[in-house]
């Protein structure tokens, strides 16, 4: 057994170790993976004094049960996945102590789709590519490739700063779970005209649940009108149904929908080309929100310039810049 | 006393293995610990909700196919 590590006692639904993923192979079809919440990531690892990108847990709407063999500082944040310890509930975006010995698990999910779990010294499996993310579709990185499983005897790292027990992101520094009037702000892409004008404003005015199949590799979108588009002599190399396009780049955010019929907002663990059209790319600063999403929530899609997603993106790197000050 | 039973994760309801066969449990059927009461979907996986208490289930809160929130309540049971 490692010299600090904890045991997994029940694993959650699909908890796996992530960092802030591994960019830079992507046009060699391995996907960018890490945090689905980026910003919630990266306060977990600031509130117990770890660096940005130290590998922390992700559990998605099911909390695990871990026994640590050696003291820690833990801090849980993203979805309200409200942590216990022993059986004593404790609060979320705040550090606090795990005495080696010590059960954490998890009441039921309040809000949110998924939480962070971060613990001083990280997770310490070996890197992959650079990263220490779990790409499980490629069973790479991570804890062996795979989800955690009942049994897990996970290593973690040695500490690199003392103390910051009660470390806490004041509420306003924090980015509650939306309930209702999610809107995910989307730039048209290169096909755009394949639609017609109808399915055009259509696809932006109709509300769309999250089907319960979404996941890491895809966030599927249910529920609105189906997309009619522009007839056109399929040119070759394209597959026979209008949806079909010569074989492109996935972009990471990017919209396709099969058939026309189900919008899939390509995330984190996404295949990275293929032959289906794109509606246009959800902007980066909405990505984290895609990831807190829970099955059957309703959403909107909001159409916007380049200049309204590069406005955007500067609001969140504000934000991020803002954590340094608050924690 | 009758007690509330809730769902752990969100996802959508079922009451049976696959369509057409019989439900896992109805009312007023007895329920041993690790009997299993119906299956939730999410992510392309199916969880069983599975009996940590035993006892008599009096009434089903949710329907065949409902979407369910997590804490949502599922089944009341006399234990």
């Amino acid at each position: 057994m490692a010299e600090r590590s904890f045991e997994v006692v029940k694993p959650g639904l699909a908890t796996t170790v992530q960092d802030l993923g591994r960019p830079g192979y992507y046009h060699l079809g391995l996907p960018l993976s890490g945090a689905m919440d980026r910003f919630a990531l990266i306060a977990a690892n600031r509130l117990v004094g770890n660096p940005d990108g130290a590998a922390g847990l992700e559990a998605v709407f099911l909390g695990p049960e871990l026994r640590f063999s050696a003291d820690a500082l833990v801090a849980i944040t993203g979805a309200e996945l409200p942590p216990k310890l022993d059986g004593v509930e404790q609060p979320l975006w705040t550090a606090f102590k795990v005495a080696a010995g010590q059960v954490l698990s998890f009441a039921f999910l309040k809000g949110g789709a998924r939480a962070y779990i971060a613990i001083n010294g990280g997770v310490d499996v070996p890197e992959v590519l650079g990263s220490r993310s779990t790409y499980a579709l490629g069973a790479l990185g991570g804890f062996e490739g795979r989800a955690l499983k009942a049994g897990d005897v996970v290593p973690l790292g040695a500490p690199t700063t003392a103390g910051g027990e009660g470390k806490t992101l004041p509420p306003d520094g924090r980015r509650p779970a939306q309930e209702s009037g999610v809107e995910i702000r989307v730039l048209p892409g290169l096909y755009w005209h394949r639609i017609t004008e109808e399915a055009q404003a259509g696809f932006f005015e109709d509300t769309w649940k999250v089907a319960p199949e979404a996941d890491r590799i895809g966030y599927r979108f249910r529920g609105g009108k189906k997309l009619d588009f522009v007839p056109r002599q399929q040119p070759f190399g394209a597959g026979s149904d209008p949806s079909n396009i010569v074989d492109s780049c996935y972009p990471y955010g990017s919209i396709q929908v099969p058939g026309g019929t189900e919008p899939i907002v390509l995330h984190r663990d996404a295949v990275s080309g293929g032959g289906y059209f794109m509606i246009g790319t959800v902007i980066s600063a909405d990505m984290d929100l895609i990831g807190q999403l829970q099955p059957h929530q309703p959403v909107r899609f909001q159409s916007v310039t380049l200049e309204d997603a590069l406005t955007a993106r500067a609001v969140e790197t504000a934000r991020l810049a803002r954590l340094g000050e608050l924690i | 006393m009758a007690k509330t039973i809730q769902a752990p994760l969100p996802g959508t309801f079922y009451r049976a293995a696959a369509p057409g066969e019989p439900a896992f449990k109805s009312e007023g059927d007895a329920v041993a610990v690790g009997d299993t009461i119906g299956l939730i979907e999410v992510m392309k996986s199916f969880t069983p909700v599975v009996a940590e208490e035993a006892g008599r289930l009096l009434a089903f809160h949710v329907e065949n196919e409902d979407a369910v929130m997590a804490g949502q309540p599922l089944y009341d049971l006399d234990a």
